[in-house]
């Protein structure tokens, strides 16, 4: 197989004395969806933070398209990568929030176009141009000029995705995109995620909505703890789960 | 409004007595009465009032109500500017820069204003010439008042805009370096201009204060609106009616502030709200149309 999007070995990382994250292996290959099931506190999120270098490896190795995060190896030697560095690692690293982080101050249209025109450079009638095209492909077509507050919790998600599409990236990142929705809404969320793994988007998503895990999944990793406890196909971990605390997790959710 | 079909007809508005405020109208009465003795007082006093109406249009006068004015303004744009860099300084991450940006909002806050002026006012007595250049004749009393206003503003601006970047929420910035945006776009870009919802009004509230705690300038001999009262008043011996004058003028900047500031303040609360609020022009013109809006005000 080719190199993986993502891959992880043995992934630490505390915050003070207390440990999040305990030995995380874990791979992503090119154009799949990976869904991050677990309960609260198991260090779903802050693996999800660590992908995109919000927050630093402690220790193990965590590589995005075959380069280090946060480091640049030289021979044996690790050098901390440079804060402009790290910004444009994050460019190609589409992340989307569970509290959808829109800019209020900017209309729907002015979030997404703002990335590609002071990052990437493009210019600005071609940014707003492409902005229409995927406010239009989220079915958003009619709010280009609204602001995040005229918006409902579903509306502004999905101007997130599009948002973090602008920037064409190789992986898509989404805490918990649904958790702060209202139930009805969740499903116009749910599928603009469906079409871009049908479009070959590479997808991690940490989700509690295991419909969406087991018919849009590539493969599902339950974590607990800190570590990874069973990871492979929807069917396998949510089918046939063969560790105690992965069964007594599905029983209580579904 | 959703409402179901067939409803039948509207019940009736409710007709009720408004609860009545009898102390309001006794506490009118008496801040009316006490309002005519103060002006009967002032009015029956030997007090010229002639001559305070006469040196407002007077040319120093006026002319020392625009030095107010300027020094205020550019003391104030200064203020702001180092406001905003020694607040960004003190997050700095490289410890030399917060160490600077503390150094300078513990002594320019820790210390009188008025002292500060005095002391760019002599700087000659330390520093007799900078730069192969007079000093005295570098640090006239516009460039003394400038720095000495302007850099103790700068302190307090600086704790202000502080508190403006922390109002943020911390999920902007996350948003924002996720698309790949360095420190210095985002803080531009995305933090400062919400921040600045939380940091206008003070900031107004700063001005007003620089306008009139600029009237400190006339120790250095800066010939704003008070000293240009007092240098007649010297003459005349006419102190109380020239304060008056000098009083009239401060009143003028202070109340046109206002205005100004309330549509600043409406200017950057875009986003923050779903519609924006009535200036109080658009008020009274739907007033005007609409008629009365019905229901008491409380």
């Amino acid at each position: 197989m080719s190199t993986p999007m993502v891959l992880a070995e043995q992934v630490h990382k505390s915050f003070g004395r207390i440990e999040v994250l305990k030995g995380i292996d874990l791979a992503v290959e090119p154009g799949t969806v990976c869904c991050l099931l677990g309960p609260s506190g198991s260090g779903k999120s802050t693996f999800l933070r660590c992908i995109n270098h919000l927050e630093k490896v402690d220790a193990g190795r965590l590589s995005v398209d075959g380069e280090l995060v946060g480091y640049r190896q030289e021979g044996d030697k690790l050098y901390e990568l440079k804060e402009s560095e790290t910004a444009g690692k994050r460019a190609e690293i589409g992340m989307v929030f569970q509290r959808f982080n829109l800019f209020p101050h900017m209309t729907a249209l002015g979030n997404i176009v703002e990335a590609p025109v002071r990052v990437k450079g493009i210019s600005k009638k071609d940014a707003a141009e492409q902005a229409r095209a995927l406010l239009d492909r989220v079915g958003l077509a009619d709010k280009v000029d609204a602001y995040p507050a005229q918006l409902s919790g579903g509306q502004q998600q999905r101007v997130a995705i599009a948002r973090a599409l602008a920037m064409q990236p190789k992986l898509m990142l989404f805490d918990e995109p649904t958790s702060a929705l209202d139930p009805e809404l969740v499903g116009e969320v749910l599928d603009v995620m469906r079409s871009l793994a049908r479009d070959g988007m590479t997808m991690v998503v940490v989700t509690h909505e295991m419909t969406f895990a087991r018919e849009v999944g590539d493969t599902v990793v339950f974590m607990d703890g800190g570590v990874v406890v069973e990871a492979g196909t929807p069917a396998d971990v949510l089918g046939n789960p063969q560790q105690e605390r992965t069964r007594t997790f599905l029983g209580k959710v579904t | 409004m959703t409402v179901t079909a067939d409803t039948g007809p509207a019940p009736e508005a409710l007709v009720a007595v408004p609860v009545r405020h009898p102390w309001r109208w006794v506490s009118a009465v008496v801040v009316l009465v006490l309002l005519g003795l103060l002006v009967r007082a002032f009015s029956t006093s030997s007090i010229q009032w002639g001559t305070t109406r006469h040196y407002l249009t007077f040319g120093t006068i006026v002319s020392g109500a625009g030095k107010t004015l300027l020094i205020s303004v550019v003391a104030q744009a200064l203020g702001v500017a180092l406001g905003v860099l020694f607040a960004v300084g003190r997050q700095s991450r490289n410890p030399v820069t917060s160490g600077v940006s503390w150094l300078y909002i513990w002594f320019f806050r820790g210390t009188p204003v008025l002292l500060q002026l005095l002391l760019w006012y002599n700087l000659a007595l330390v520093f007799p010439t900078i730069a192969g250049q007079d000093t005295n004749a570098l640090m006239t009393p516009f460039i003394a008042a400038l720095l000495g206003l302007g850099i103790n503003e700068g302190a307090y601006m600086a704790e202000i805009v502080r508190a403006g970047l922390g109002s943020v929420d911390e999920g902007q910035t996350e948003a924002a370096q996720a698309l790949g945006m360095p420190r210095g776009l985002v803080l531009r870009r995305i933090v400062l201009p919400q921040a600045m919802r939380v940091i206008v009004p003070p900031t107004g509230n700063e001005f007003v204060n620089m306008l009139k705690t600029s009237s400190l300038a006339y120790a250095i001999q800066y010939g704003e609106v008070l000293r240009a009262a007092t240098n007649i008043s010297s003459a005349n011996l006419q102190v109380v009616e020239l304060l008056f004058t000098a009083a009239v003028w401060y009143l003028i900047l202070t109340s046109a502030f206002s205005v100004v500031q309330y549509y600043v303040e409406r200017r950057f609360s875009r986003g923050a709200s779903r519609s924006l609020p009535d200036t109080p022009l658009q008020r009274i013109r739907a007033n005007l149309v609409f008629g009365r809006p019905s229901g008491r005000s409380a």
